[in-house]
């Protein structure tokens, strides 16, 4: 390779692994202002390595999944109530508005809201988080056993949650 | 293996291969698009969670790939016209930049138009959406610093140590949501693992890749082709080209 050619590429290098380095220390000191969400573990428990707890009062996200029977509505109002767990924890969402299609017991949820209690947070924004599988209705419900609801249907979303087990189960119905 | 590309250096041996590429490269482009789009979001069988609105998948997933890929391409360019100094590799930056933007403005798009009524947000800052808005402006800084100077070969050079920087963004966008809680899904496809995608669904998304993979090498060859007819306007061989193309209408 022609020398002039060679400190060319030398110096393209270099820029290169410095920016990739940079970059790398910058996201890696940034990482848990990265994340999205606090895990209910992470709220109770604290986070990252000097497990810092959220302070009551703090505006925060929460993401994790609707613990299945927790959904508790309001007949009158659009008021709702519903736990939401990672692996351990516990803590209950309040939330007055409309829910996302996508939401439902078992379904992964980021609520965003303010703590106004150690474990309760009063919520102004739930988004439904889905993960990376795609399945026909009929092959989820022969692999996983989950009964399709479609999420538009009435079904989906009894106004109490006694109804809800036993009607829900119509995997044909939407389509 | 250098003698055999050295020609390609040269504009008017690049233009004629890339004339010979590009009518297979569209038509391929179209049919696979026409088979994989149509099969996608008419025949392929609704999602167990999402139902029908999954589909936009089929152009949102190669939209977001390709966006990346375009990247990459361009960075590999970049570091050709940086270190060789060959001018067709230059015009290959300001060839690519745009199609990559586009890709990226759709990825967007879509996944703001999916996001909506599956999340219930347009938009939420979260690792992956952002970075992928940092690939847009990457492309528009690159764009941007090749047409900002008056002497060319300045601005290319500028537009290809961006887009040589930049190429750090790509393991980061792949990577984000892996590395933070994102409210983006894990990936379905571009992993190791099987596809977590039942096959009736992925023969049609991997058919839309084929398509979207083709359809950006074409509008490349085009652009490029383009850009090569703009640079070299004073050469003789394009006034021949060009009064023969004239001759023929």
């Amino acid at each position: 390779m022609i020398p002039r050619r060679k400190k060319r590429l030398v110096w393209v290098l270099v820029l290169i692994t410095g920016v990739a380095l940079s970059a790398g220390l910058i996201l890696t000191a940034l990482n848990e202002n990265i994340d999205l969400f606090y895990t209910p573990s992470e709220l109770v428990e604290g986070k990252g390595k000097d497990l810092r707890k959220p302070e009551v009062g703090q505006r925060l996200r929460l993401g994790g999944m609707v613990v299945e029977g927790s959904v508790r509505r309001d007949p009158e109002t659009l008021e709702v109530s519903f736990r939401v767990t990672d692996i351990g924890p516990e803590v209950t969402v309040n939330y007055t508005g409309i829910l996302p299609d996508l939401f439902r017991e078992g379904q992964g949820i980021v609520a965003q809201g303010v703590l106004i209690e150690p474990t309760v947070l009063q919520a102004t924004e739930v988004l439904a988080k889905h993960d990376e599988e795609y399945l026909p209705p009929e092959i989820a419900e022969a692999m996983k056993g989950i009964k399709h609801v479609d999420p538009n249907s009435a079904e989906a979303f009894p106004r109490s949650s006694e109804a809800e087990q036993d009607s829900a189960n119509d995997s044909e119905g939407g389509y | 293996m250098w003698r055999w590309l050295h020609p390609y250096a040269k504009g008017e041996a690049t233009y004629r291969l890339l004339g010979h590429w590009l009518p297979w490269l569209a038509i391929s482009a179209a049919l696979s698009l026409l088979v994989g789009i149509v099969w996608g979001l008419a025949f392929a069988p609704p999602d167990y969670q999402q139902g029908d609105s999954y589909r936009i998948i089929y152009i949102h997933v190669p939209a977001a790939i390709f966006s990346m890929g375009a990247y990459t391409g361009m960075a590999i360019t970049a570091l050709i016209a940086l270190v060789w100094q060959i001018r067709t590799a230059e015009w290959a930056i300001a060839a690519i930049a745009p199609v990559g933007a586009v890709l990226t403005a759709v990825s967007l798009f879509t996944g703001a138009v999916w996001g909506k009524p599956m999340w219930g947000t347009w938009w939420e800052w979260d690792a992956r959406l952002t970075s992928q808005l940092i690939l847009l402006f990457l492309y528009l800084g690159v764009l941007a610093l090749y047409y900002a100077f008056d002497d060319k070969r300045t601005g290319a050079k500028a537009a290809g140590i961006l887009a040589l920087v930049g190429v750090v963004n790509v393991p980061i966008i792949h990577y984000s949501v892996y590395w933070w809680n994102t409210l983006h899904q894990g990936a379905t496809i571009t992993k190791f693992e099987k596809p977590s995608m039942a096959t009736s669904m992925l023969i049609p998304l991997l058919i839309c890749l084929l398509g979207f993979a083709l359809f950006t090498a074409a509008m490349i060859c085009w652009r490029l082709r383009h850009e090569i007819l703009r640079q070299e306007l004073h050469r003789p061989w394009v006034q021949q080209e060009l009064i023969g193309q004239e001759k023929l209408n």
